[in-house]
C-alpha cells in the first residue's frame, strides 16, 4: 500500500492542555478516511497539524509521501498536494469571488504583479463546471457575503480543487448544508476517490461518513481509539461502538487493542481490502 | 472595469440597462465621494464666489493639503489591514530630528534625508512589530509610540528647532517643494505620485491582495497560507517612511524644522481616510477615496475662512461633514449589497 501520509507518535499541547497525544496515523494515496470523533477530539487540530498551520511537539514524524518533512508550512503543504475545506470555509466576504479563489495563491509574475485576466478568465470557467453556479447573478466580481452556504461550500471546494492537490481535507464540509447540497458534497468526495486521490473526511454524522470512507477512524480526547475497514461493519455495529468509545475512550475492534488506551494508539489493524 | 474589485462591491452583471448603472454599482464609494466633493464645492463657490473662482485658492490647497495626504493615502493600507496608526504625527518629527543629527555631524542634506527616511522605516516597523508579535492592539500600541517617539524628539534636540536654509542650496528644495511654472507646488505632484505607487500595489500586487484578504478575515488569510503578521509590518512600515518624508516636506516649505511638527494632522489624516470610505472594521476601502477625502478636508479648512466664517466653524462643519457622508456610504452601501 503507498501511503500519502503516515504520521507517527504526533502530539500537540497548547500550553497545559494536550490536544493530542500519541497519533500514528496513515492515508493511502488512494483511500478516502473518515474521521470520527466528539467535540474537542482533537479532529480540527489534527487536520491543522497536517497543513503545516500549527506545529506537532518534539518527538512526532510526518512523512509525505514517504519522505520525512520536518518545519511543515500552510505553503509548503499546498505546494506538497495537500488542500483543505475548512469547516468555516475560509472565505474573505468582502472580497470578489476570483479573490477567494486565488486566495495566499494569487497568480502573479516575479516581480509579484497580478495576472487579473487570467484569474477572472479561471474563476469564470470553474463557475460554470466544478462550481456549477447556473444563476446568472454571480459574475467573478460577486461579493462572497452575499452567497448561499452551498455556493460558499462550491467555493471552498472548488478552491481546493483547482490547484491539483493530492489529499483533500474536508472539515465537516457538510455543516449548514441543505440536503441536496449534502448529497453534492459526498458525490464530490466519491469524485476524489475516483480520480485517483486521497482524501481525508471528517465530520459528525456518520450517515455521511460511512457511505464514503474506505476506512474509519475514531478520534476520542486526542487518542485514537480505534480504526477499522468499512467492510469489516455494519453502520449499525459502527453507532453502537461509537457509542462505547463515548463511555469507556476506547473502542472494541477485532484489531489490536492496547489496554493504556489513553496513551497508546492502536493502529496498524488495518487489513489489505 | 479595471477597479472593480477596489470597491469590493458586485459588479451586476444586468448592466444591460447601461453602463452607468453599472458603474454605479462597481464603484459606490468612489462616486459617493465625489459627490460630497462637489456638493461641497458648490458650496463654497455660492458662499464665495471672489474667492473660489480664481486659482489662488487652488494653488494654496495645492500646497497645505499634501502635508497630511501624503500620509492618508498609505495609512488607507493599515486602516484595510484592520489596525490604525495614530504615532505619525509623532514619527513626522522624528524622521527630521534624524535628519537634524546626521546633518549636524556630516553636513550633507542628502545623508539627513535618507536618515529621515529611515527613522521613518524603523518607527513603522517597531509599531508592526508591537501590533504582531507581542499582540498589543494597534489603537494602543501607536499611542504608547506616539508618546515615545515625541519624547524622544524632544530628548534629542533639547526642545531646539533648526533652521532648513541649507536645504535651499540642494536639489531636494525644488524636487519637493518648489512650483512648476511657478504655480502647481510639486508637493501635489508627489501626492499623485505616491496615490499612483499606493494604488497599484494595493490593486495590482500581491502585497495588495494580501492587506484587503488579511483585512477581511484574518483567519482565512492565515489558513490559506497568507504572511498576515508580515502584511501588516510593512503596511505599518511604509507609514512610517511617509510620515517622515511629509515631515521632510513641511520642513522644506516652511525653511524650519519645530520640534512639535507633526502636532494637528492626527485627526485630518483620519478623518480623510474615513471620508474616503475606508472601513474602519478592515477589508474595504480605495486609494481614491483617500485622495478626495484628503482635498475634502483641505478644502473644508481653507474654505470657512474664505466664505467669510470664522475658524471657530471649521470645527463644526469638519464634524457634520464626517458625520453626514460616512452615515451616507454605510446607507449607500448596504442598500446595494
Amino acid at each position: 500500500m503507498d501511503y500519502f501520509l503516515q504520521m507517527k507518535n504526533v502530539s500537540k499541547t497548547f500550553g497545559e492542555v494536550a490536544a493530542l497525544h500519541h497519533v500514528n496515523l496513515e492515508v493511502g494515496s488512494n483511500e478516502i478516511v473518515g474521521l470520527l470523533g466528539d467535540n474537542g477530539a482533537g479532529k480540527s487540530t489534527l487536520v491543522k497539524i497536517i497543513t503545516g498551520y500549527h506545529q506537532p511537539d518534539p518527538g512526532g514524524e510526518m512523512f509525505l509521501k514517504g519522505k520525512k518533512i520536518d518545519h511543515l508550512t500552510v505553503a509548503r503543504a499546498r505546494d506538497l498536494g495537500i488542500e483543505v475545506v475548512y469547516q468555516e470555509r475560509a472565505l474573505a466576504d468582502k472580497q470578489s469571488l476570483w479573490r477567494n479563489i486565488f486566495m495566499g495563491r494569487e497568480l502573479s509574475d516575479g516581480m509579484g504583479r497580478l495576472d487579473l485576466k487570467t484569474m477572472r478568465e479561471e474563476t469564470r470557467k470553474l463557475m460554470h463546471t466544478l462550481m456549477g453556479f447556473t444563476s446568472s447573478a454571480i459574475t467573478p466580481e460577486s461579493m462572497v457575503k452575499t452567497f448561499s452556504g452551498g455556493e460558499r461550500q462550491g467555493v471552498a471546494i472548488t478552491r481546493a480543487l483547482y490547484f491539483k492537490a493530492e489529499m483533500i481535507i474536508l472539515d465537516e464540509p457538510t455543516m449548514g448544508l441543505s440536503l441536496s447540497e449534502t448529497k453534492k458534497c459526498l458525490d464530490f468526495v466519491e469524485g476524489v476517490k475516483a480520480a485517483g486521490k486521497a482524501a481525508i473526511f471528517i465530520d459528525h454524522n456518520i450517515f455521511h461518513v460511512y457511505p464514503v470512507a474506505d476506512r474509519i477512524i475514531v478520534l476520542d480526547r486526542g487518542t485514537v481509539a480505534g480504526q477499522f475497514m468499512k467492510n469489516e461493519l455494519t453502520l449499525q455495529e459502527l453507532i453502537d461502538r461509537l457509542q462505547h468509545v463515548a463511555q469507556t475512550g476506547h473502542l472494541d475492534t477485532k484489531t489490536k487493542r492496547r489496554p493504556a488506551a489513553r496513551k497508546v494508539t492502536a493502529t496498524h489493524g488495518r487489513r489489505k481490502g | 472595469m479595471s477597479q472593480v474589485q477596489e470597491a469590493g462591491r458586485p459588479l451586476s452583471p444586468t448592466a444591460g440597462r447601461g453602463r452607468i448603472s453599472a458603474y454605479l454599482r462597481a464603484y459606490p464609494l468612489q462616486i459617493g465621494i465625489v459627490f460630497v466633493a462637489i456638493f461641497i464645492w458648490l458650496l463654497f463657490l455660492i458662499g464665495s464666489p471672489r474667492t473660489f473662482l480664481t486659482g489662488n485658492m487652488y494653488v494654496a490647497f495645492m500646497s497645505t493639503t499634501p502635508y497630511f495626504a501624503l500620509i492618508a493615502i498609505p495609512l488607507t493600507l493599515v486602516v484595510i489591514t484592520g489596525e490604525i496608526d495614530l504615532s505619525f504625527p509623532s514619527v513626522m518629527a522624528f524622521g527630521m530630528t534624524a535628519f537634524d543629527l546626521v546633518f549636524t555631524a556630516t553636513q550633507s542634506v542628502w545623508l539627513g534625508f535618507i536618515a529621515c527616511i529611515l527613522a521613518g522605516i524603523v518607527a513603522g516597523l517597531i509599531n508592526g512589530v508591537i501590533v504582531t508579535k507581542i499582540g498589543i492592539p494597534s489603537l494602543v500600541a501607536t499611542i504608547g509610540t506616539q508618546f515615545f517617539w515625541r519624547g524622544a524628539v524632544m530628548v534629542l534636540t533639547n526642545g531646539q528647532g533648526m533652521g532648513m536654509t541649507d536645504v535651499q542650496s540642494t536639489f531636494l528644495l525644488p524636487l519637493f517643494v518648489g512650483k512648476i511654472g511657478g504655480l502647481i507646488p510639486m508637493q501635489f505632484i508627489w501626492t499623485i505620485i505616491v496615490a499612483g505607487i499606493v494604488w497599484f500595489f494595493l490593486n495590482r500586487h500581491r502585497f495588495g491582495a494580501h492587506v484587503y484578504l488579511t483585512g477581511d478575515n484574518i483567519d482565512s488569510a492565515r489558513l490559506m497560507g497568507v504572511n498576515v503578521d508580515r502584511t501588516k509590518i510593512i503596511s505599518f512600515a511604509v507609514v512610517g517612511a511617509a510620515a517622515a518624508f511629509a515631515g521632510f516636506v513641511v520642513s522644506e516649505d516652511v525653511l524650519f524644522f519645530w520640534p512639535t511638527l507633526g502636532d494637528g494632522y492626527l485627526l485630518n489624516t483620519l478623518a480623510s481616510v474615513f471620508l474616503g470610505g475606508t472601513s474602519v472594521f478592515g477589508g474595504t476601502g480605495t486609494i481614491f477615496g483617500t485622495f478626495v477625502g484628503c482635498f475634502i478636508i483641505g478644502a473644508i479648512q481653507g474654505g470657512i475662512v474664505a466664505a467669510g466664517l470664522t475658524g471657530y466653524w471649521t470645527y463644526v462643519i469638519y464634524g457634520l461633514i464626517i458625520v453626514a457622508s460616512v452615515a451616507l456610504q454605510t446607507v449607500v452601501g448596504r442598500r446595494l449589497r
